[in-house]
Parts: structure tokens; sequence; C-alpha cells
């Protein structure tokens, strides 16, 4: 049977609800001590004095450590700024000076025999600052945003000003809007605090159980920092309680506790405070939007002019892609875009689910929807009017796109005939009802990948990448993957992950796990039949690979001919086991088409006129990706992504006290999360046709989609069941009030 | 500034209270050692070499501590200040019991205490002296998954897994404590545990099939 489609139960379920799945702080290792960082009080400054003294002589501890004593790192760039290539340079550099560049930067750090000992001798760490003034407040800077370093060095980049047709060809037009909107700084939060377990087998040869995304990328990245060969960096993430983008990068608080392990000689557990989550390990960068948009009586956009500035820190240039949808999402002659970023002083951000997209989407599917209403027409009618069949940035045709299949669907399903043009004209007892409407999109990525597979005996088979979960069920689907490759059962199959030692693999971001590593894993368990043939002789000598049957105890041909058994195949040739790797490209194909996946986002809201209250009554996500491999955990996907979308819509701000620089909300009670009483039941659609351009396998990604265009989605609901349109997020029941 | 004086206001009470630490500590040090003198004069110095002093000092720090975890009954010797969570997760390797903040907001280490649901990072683990602690990996009977457990998995009432532990000792409670009547119940008591990856309509789906199963949880 099939497995492709199959709603299958995920492979480690089971380790997940046992609470056998080891995550990156539960690794019992001899003599492992704890360690625990103190940080900056400050936002700018100096270090004058750390005095130690007391926590040095408390209790089981081992080590204080701060730049006046770290061991060097011996990579860490030389030079007075760490600002390499935008995001991909060097981070902070954990004790390397006295410079302050952000409240909350780890400074120092206790390690001791327990967690509490570590703990409580953190606290007696006594630190003095030579202070200088800070800026952290993104509207009184504003000013002093820049064009990033990569588009002044290459105006082709696509961060640089952008024009196609007129520029600012809406300021004419006699159908206009000019909005902006603002989206609060986001961190990611995962359940899982992020955190490290780091141990030095030999004066070179590193191990961590790291809490990252990138098992390759997190073994360059040490290995770069201690001048040791990759292949002396072990980096093990089995599970991952979550990241949405904070494990792309490797962060201070890790070559802190590679530092500690160093310098005591033991192995050495990191764990971060959810405080510390806020500051330590990267967020969604507070960002200022503004729309212009013009269209015709009858509903043909004329012209967008989007326009951004998002926060980055002092020390690394941060920069997404908030504009990149604006350029291919709509038919419009006339498009301007312009991106700049704003150096402050906080620590850096990192890509957050559905990273600049989703913020551009809430501007531009809100503007959309500005339109629909100044224009008296339905809001996807106005979206369908504007309909695009090839993609007029790049000017090649879509690899696939069923967008108006998706608004469709969702609208049939959401109740779109209940809505009614005229905001707050629906009414449900004393609840005003609004329903609302959001498109998003994400590039159908593909990175290089490598797969091994390696057949027991017994017919076994395990199949390694060095990719990681997260969550999305990555080790489910390659099974499925797999169990179609090969025309065998899934529980004959194992998937491994986690650790730099397999086979290469990208990343898990940017909504291409499965595109890559699937494609990867399909490859290799062409390869494994490839060599089964060979190692069968003369019998399979003449048959093609594809009919080459796998069985349970061995392969044989069409009609059981030629049966040979595993076990005697590998003996034949004297292996214990038959060994294959292989290597997935991204096809050649895709470079004459565009790639993108797409979403839209419906929501039906109820908004309480005398309090404000916002309730989210129902949600349907429809999504073009492509194949889908496993119905139950892509679903499960689409419906966390809403959830995020809703979070974003109406309750996440990470909030600075600019008088200090510090963040007031530093935890869950602060910073609020949708809970369950937040969410009901969520539906998904899916298109589930396949895009063969994209991959063998027809998949285009849906992690970030999942999100895109959910929190416009939201916004546009709520001006439709009231007429008031909040364009600061997230939209909390006093906005609604004033 | 203001920052600053904040913080000197309040320092002279944490001031006393640390000198105060100290020199219990001290006290403690100085009669342990004292005893030690009394009764073994020749191994002392050897002890102030090998740290002993602060081994015996540790000694006077713990408290004897008896609890039964998922039905096994363990005599523990714990500092006061050792939360359930920390005891459970960095001592007894327990570790399906979840840590997600350290202050009770988000439900990840939700452990059963005599049958109730309840935070362990909001308890010291000497307030459960006595108690009947059931962890995830006392939840099962053996390999037979208990129902919740069964129910999360065919629901996919998960999906990186860190919560899950503590959504479903929640969800089995939730039940037990006759708050799983209908969904918006359900939703309503279980909002104390945080998915971030969103499972939630699965979740609520787990809970619903196993209360409408009318299984013994």
């Amino acid at each position: 049977m099939k497995q492709v489609g199959e709603p299958m139960s995920r492979v480690d379920g089971r380790l997940k609800v046992t609470g056998a799945a080891k995550y990156s702080a539960e690794i019992q290792l001899p003599d492992l001590v704890h360690a625990v960082l103190v940080e900056s009080t400050i936002a700018k400054g100096r270090i004058k004095h750390i005095d130690s003294k007391l926590a040095e002589r408390a209790p089981g501890v081992l080590a204080v450590l701060s730049h006046v004593n770290a061991p060097k790192v011996p990579g860490y760039a030389q030079r007075d700024h760490p600002t390499e290539p935008s995001t991909r340079g060097q981070p902070l550099r954990v004790f390397y000076d006295d410079k302050v560049y952000s409240n909350g930067q780890p400074i120092a750090m206790v390690v001791a025999d327990t967690l509490e000992r570590a703990r409580y001798a953190a606290k007696l760490v006594k630190v003095e600052y030579t202070k200088e003034e800070h800026q952290t407040n993104f509207h009184a800077n504003v000013e002093k945003a820049v064009l990033p370093s990569q588009a002044k060095k290459n105006p082709k980049s696509p961060l640089a000003d952008y024009v196609r047709g007129t520029e600012d060809a809406y300021k004419t037009a006699a159908i206009k809007l000019e909005s902006e909107y603002v989206m609060p700084s986001e961190t990611h939060n995962p359940m899982e605090l992020q955190a490290i377990t780091a141990h030095w087998e030999a004066t070179d040869k590193l191990t961590v159980y790291d809490k990252t995304q990138a098992v390759k990328g997190t073994q360059r990245a040490f290995a770069n920092e201690w001048k040791i060969p990759a292949e002396n960096v072990k980096v093990i993430a089995k599970f991952v309680g979550g990241a949405f983008g904070n494990g792309l990068h490797t962060w201070p608080h890790e070559t802190a506790a590679i530092i500690a392990a160093k310098k005591v000689n033991r192995p050495v557990k990191l764990m971060l405070t959810r405080e510390q989550m806020f500051t330590m390990v990267g967020y969604r960068p507070y960002t200022w939007q503004k729309v212009g948009m013009s269209a015709t009586p009858d509903g043909k956009l004329t012209a967008i002019t989007h326009e951004a500035i998002g926060q980055t820190s002092s020390y690394e240039e941060f920069t997404e892609s908030t504009l990149q949808q604006t350029k291919m999402m709509y038919a419009c002659p006339n498009i301007t875009t312009r991106y700049r970023i704003l150096p402050l002083d906080v620590s850096t951000p990192i890509w957050m689910r559905g990273p600049g997209e989703a913020t551009g989407a809430f501007a531009l599917e809100s503007a959309m929807d500005e339109m629909a209403h100044q224009l008296n027409l339905d809001p996807i009618e106005f979206r369908m009017r504007n309909h695009t069949d090839t993609d007029p940035d790049k000017k090649l045709p879509w690899s696939t796109k069923y967008l108006k299949e998706c608004m469709q669907l969702g609208a049939e399903r959401i109740g779109w005939k209940n809505r009614s043009l005229t905001p707050g004209a629906v009414r449900a007892g004393e609840w005003q009802v609004g329903y609302g409407m959001g498109v998003g999109t994400f590039g159908a990525n593909q990175g290089g990948a490598g797969a091994r597979a390696r057949l027991l005996p017994d017919g076994t088979i395990i199949i390694q990448s060095a990719t990681t979960d997260i969550g999305p069920g990555t080790g489910t689907a390659m099974v499925q993957i797999a169990a179609d490759a090969l025309g065998i059962t899934p529980n004959r199959i194992k998937f491994e992950l986690g650790d730099s030692a397999f086979p290469n693999s990208p990343s898990q971001g940017g909504s291409s796990t499965i595109s890559s590593v699937g494609s990867a894993v399909k490859e290799v368990c062409f390869t494994l039949k490839q060599e089964l043939q060979k190692l069968g002789g003369a019998a399979f000598s003449g048959a093609k690979t594809e009919n080459v049957m796998i069985g349970e105890e061995g392969i044989s041909l069409p009609g059981n001919a030629a049966a040979v058994s595993f076990a005697d195949l590998l003996q034949q040739h004297q292996l214990e086991s038959l060994v294959v790797t292989a290597e997935a490209e991204p096809g050649k194909e895709r470079r004459h088409y565009s790639l993108y996946s797409f979403s839209v986002h419906f929501v039906e809201v109820q908004v309480h006129p005398v309090t404000g209250v916002i309730r989210i009554t129902k949600i349907v996500s429809c999504a073009d990706a492509g194949t889908i491999i496993n119905e139950k955990t892509a679903a499960n996907q689409m419906i966390g992504g809403a959830v995020g979308g809703i979070g974003m819509a109406l309750m996440e701000a990470a909030v600075i006290d600019h008088r200090y620089g510090r963040y007031v909300t530093k935890d869950l009670a602060e910073y609020h999360v949708p809970v369950h009483g937040d969410i009901p039941k969520a539906e998904v659609i899916f298109i589930n046709k396949p895009d063969l351009i994209s991959n063998p396998l027809g998949t285009k990604g849906i992690g970030e989609i999942a999100l895109i265009g959910m929190a416009p989605a939201v916004a546009n609901a709520v001006f439709n069941a009231t007429g008031k349109r909040i364009r600061n997020l997230p939209i909390t029941p006093d906005k609604l009030l004033i | 500034m203001a920052e600053e004086k904040a913080c000197n206001a309040s320092s002279p009470d944490a001031e006393a209270n640390r000198q105060h630490n100290e020199a219990r500590r001290d006290f403690l040090k100085q009669s342990s050692i004292l005893t030690a003198l009394a009764l073994a004069p020749a191994t002392v110095l050897k002890a102030a070499d090998s740290k002993w002093d602060e081994k015996v000092a540790e000694k006077f720090e713990k408290v004897p501590l008896t609890l039964e975890i998922n039905g096994k009954k363990v005599q523990l010797s714990v500092e006061p200040r050792v939360t359930l969570l920390d005891l459970l997760r960095e001592q007894l390797d327990l570790t399906g019991t979840k840590k997600g903040c350290d202050y009770g907001q988000c439900g990840a280490c939700t452990v059963h205490s005599d049958g109730e649901r309840i935070n362990a990072c909001l308890t010291f683990a000497v307030m459960q002296e006595g108690k009947k602690i059931t962890t995830i990996e006392g939840l099962a009977d053996g390999e037979k998954l208990h129902p919740m457990q069964e129910a999360f998995v065919k629901h996919d009432g998960f999906q990186c897994g860190y919560c899950t532990p503590g959504q479903i000792m929640s969800a089995v409670a939730c039940i037990r404590e006759g708050h799983a009547n209908s969904e918006d119940e359900i939703r309503e008591y279980m909002s104390g545990n945080i998915c971030r990856c969103g499972a939630y309509s699965n979740i609520v789906n787990a809970i619903t099939e196993v209360k409408n199963g009318g299984q013994k949880v």
C-alpha cells in the first residue's frame, strides 16, 4: 500500500508520550556539572569590575568565568565589531571583552556541582559598569535607519530598493490609500528552554548535545570557533523541543557552555531561564511598515509602494525578506519597495517562523483589505481581479499555483457568504461578528542533502541524514517516503536524524526539509535497490531496477523469480550489512520557473463591543503546498502555524522599558502566547497536487505558509466585525475601545 | 539611575540575609569540624585538604525526604531549596517531566501529587513529604500505554513533544476532576498547559475521545 499521503502516526510518538524522548538538557554523563549565566543589567557600556570572590567561595562552585579569566576562544574574530556577512556573521563573542551591547547580555558564568549551587552563586557575582547612553526606542531613532550593507554592495540584492514601472506611482492616483503598520518584537519562546550539554572528550574533540535546527551548521560553527577539524566536533540533537527559527544560529550561551567545559574539564550542562530566552536567542524584530496602494474603480491594482524598517543589533546586521511577496503576489504594473534596518542597543534578531514574509504579509494583506473596503468590493473578489498567472517579479511561470482554489475552498468552509460588506453589520447576541482572510506565500525551497541507507540481514533498513526534527514529524515523513520508494512496509524502516556524523543536510528552516532531505531519502532508496540488484548477480542483471522487489526476507523479480534472501546476499559478498549513500540536488528545471507555496487563512471572530474582548470562533486554513506526505502531521503543522498567527495578531509583544533598555515582558505571564482557551477547532484544507518542478516528491513546504497571512486575516476580521482598523499589533482590547 | 537606586534600596536586606547564611554555614563548618576533631583528630588535616568540611556542612543542609514516586518508595536527602521538578530531572533522571519556565506559567512540569495535578516547579521537594508522585514515566502500565497516551499518538496531540508529558498528566487529571464534559470545558481547564507548536485542536480531540470512551483513567 502506498504510504505517502497516509495519516500515519508518528514514528517517535511513543517516545514523546512516555517521557522517554531525551532533549539536550536530559543527557546523563559522568561528572556532569551545571553552568548558570550572569547577565548585564545595563544596555550599553563597559564592565568596570567583576567581583566574583563571594561566588567563588560559595559551596560547590568550580569556576566563575567572565571576559577577565575565561579561556580564549581561538576562532573569535579579532576586530572591534564582529559583523561579517549579514546574519551569518559571528554572533556576540561571549566573554570576549568588557563591552556591553545590550541588556541581558551574558557577561559571566558560574559552574558548580549542582544546579541549585550554580544558581545561588550566580546571584553573588557583583558587577560594576561604566554606563553609556543607550538607544532602544525604535521610533525615537527611526531616522538612523540604514540600507543593509549587502544592498549597498549589490544593487541587485533582493534587499536593495526596487522599482517596477513608475516609482511611487500610487501618489498621483485618484483611488489610493497610505497606511502605516507596526509589528512589535516577538519571541519564539519554544516550550523547551534553549539548552546545551557540552563535553570535551579530548583537548581537540568536542561533543555537544544541543538545541539546534542545524547539526551540520552548528558543527561548522564550533569547529571554526575552536579551530579544530569539523569531524572532531560532534553535534547531537535527537529531539528538539520546538525552535521556530531560534535554533538556526549558534548563540553565546552555547559557546559559554563549551568554554566552561574546557575550563573545568568536565561535561557542562547549561539551560537558559525563560527570561534569558528574550535576550539571548533572537526574536522577530520590531518592524515599521508603510504601504501606499492605488487601484482603478473596477478593482485593478495600479501601484503598490511598500516600505519597511526592521530593528537589528548594533553589532550584527539582521535582515529578512519582508517585502519579497509584494513584488510577486498581485498583478500590478507599478511596484516600489524600500527596506532599511535600524541598529539599536539590543541583541540580534533571528528568523522567526514565516520570518519577514509574515511581517510583510500583515501590512500587504491588511492594505488589500483596506482597498477592497474602499472600493466596496469583496476582498476575495478584489484578489481574484488581481490574480497573476506568472511571477511579475521574476517574469517566470509559476511551477504550480492553486491560490484561487484555496480562496474558493476556504471561503466555502468558513461560511464567507455570511459576511457583510458593511462592517459591524453581523451580530451573535451582543457580540459583533466578523470574517477576514489573508494570503500567505513562501518560496518552495530546496537545498542539497544526502542520506545513507543500511540494510541489515534481517531486512531492516536504517536511513540516516543530518537533519533535525523541531516538531513537524520529519522522521515519520521520511519513513513514508522510503517505504514507497522501496515498496515495503514502514515498520521495516528506521529513520535516524540529529547527528552531525550523518550525511549532510541543510538546517531545518525555510520550509524545505521534506523537499531537501525527502529527495535524498528517495534517491538513496533507489541506490539501495541498484546495489541489491548488482549483488543479486546474473539473475537480476537484465531487469529494470524499478522492477526489483524488496520483500520481507529478500529480493526478487516479478512472479517471485530469482528470489534470494538478504542474509544470503550479504553472506555471499562477505558483508555484515549493505551501506549506500546518495545525494539529491535541486533540479535544473527549477531555474525556469518561479516556485512558491501559497496559503489562505480564514477566521471568524466575535468582538464584544463593551469590553473589546476578541474571540476567534472559527479557523480555516487552506494550503497549496504540493504533495502532502502525511495528512495528519501536515494538518497539525498548519494548525500550529494558525495558532502562531493568532498569537501575533492578538497577544504577542516583547516590550522594552526604554529607561533601562530592558524587556519588561520576560516570562509567559507577561508575554502572552495562545493557550487552549484561545483557540477553537481549526480546520485545514490541502490542495494536495504535486509540484514536480519543485522536486520528484512534488512537495513545496508548509512550515512558513501555515503562519504567514494569519495575522492580517484576524485584523481584517476584526475590522469586518467592528469597523476599527488596527495597524499596530497586537490587537488588544484597549485598542478597540479607544 | 533609578534602577540602581532601586537595587540599592533592597540590598541591605539581601546583604543581611546573605551574611546570616554565610554565618550559619561557617558555624556549621566549625562545629562539625570541632566534632570531627574531638572524635578523630588525626583525620582533620586530611579532611580539610579534601574539602570534607564542605561535605560535612552539606550533610547539615540536607533534610531527609520520603516520597513514593511512580509506585516506588524512595528515601532521599535533599537541600530544602530543591524544587520537585529539579529533583526529578537532575537527581532521579526522571526527565519526562519538563522544565518550560520555572514559574508555573506553562504547565510543562505537570505531575500528580496524591492524584492531583500540580506544577512540579512550584513546589519544593520537601513539601511533598510522604506524598505519592506520579510522573509521565509512571503513567503507562508497563509496555501498555495509558489510554491518554494512546489518544495523543492517534490524534497527533503534539509536535515537538516537549509540553506533551505535562499536557498528558494534566489531561488525565482534567477528566478525573470532572472537567472534561465539553470541548469548551476542556479548553478552559487545560489552559494552564501551553503548547507553543499549537497542537491544541488535536489535544482537545484526544481528551474528548478518552472521556467519551469511558475507560478508567
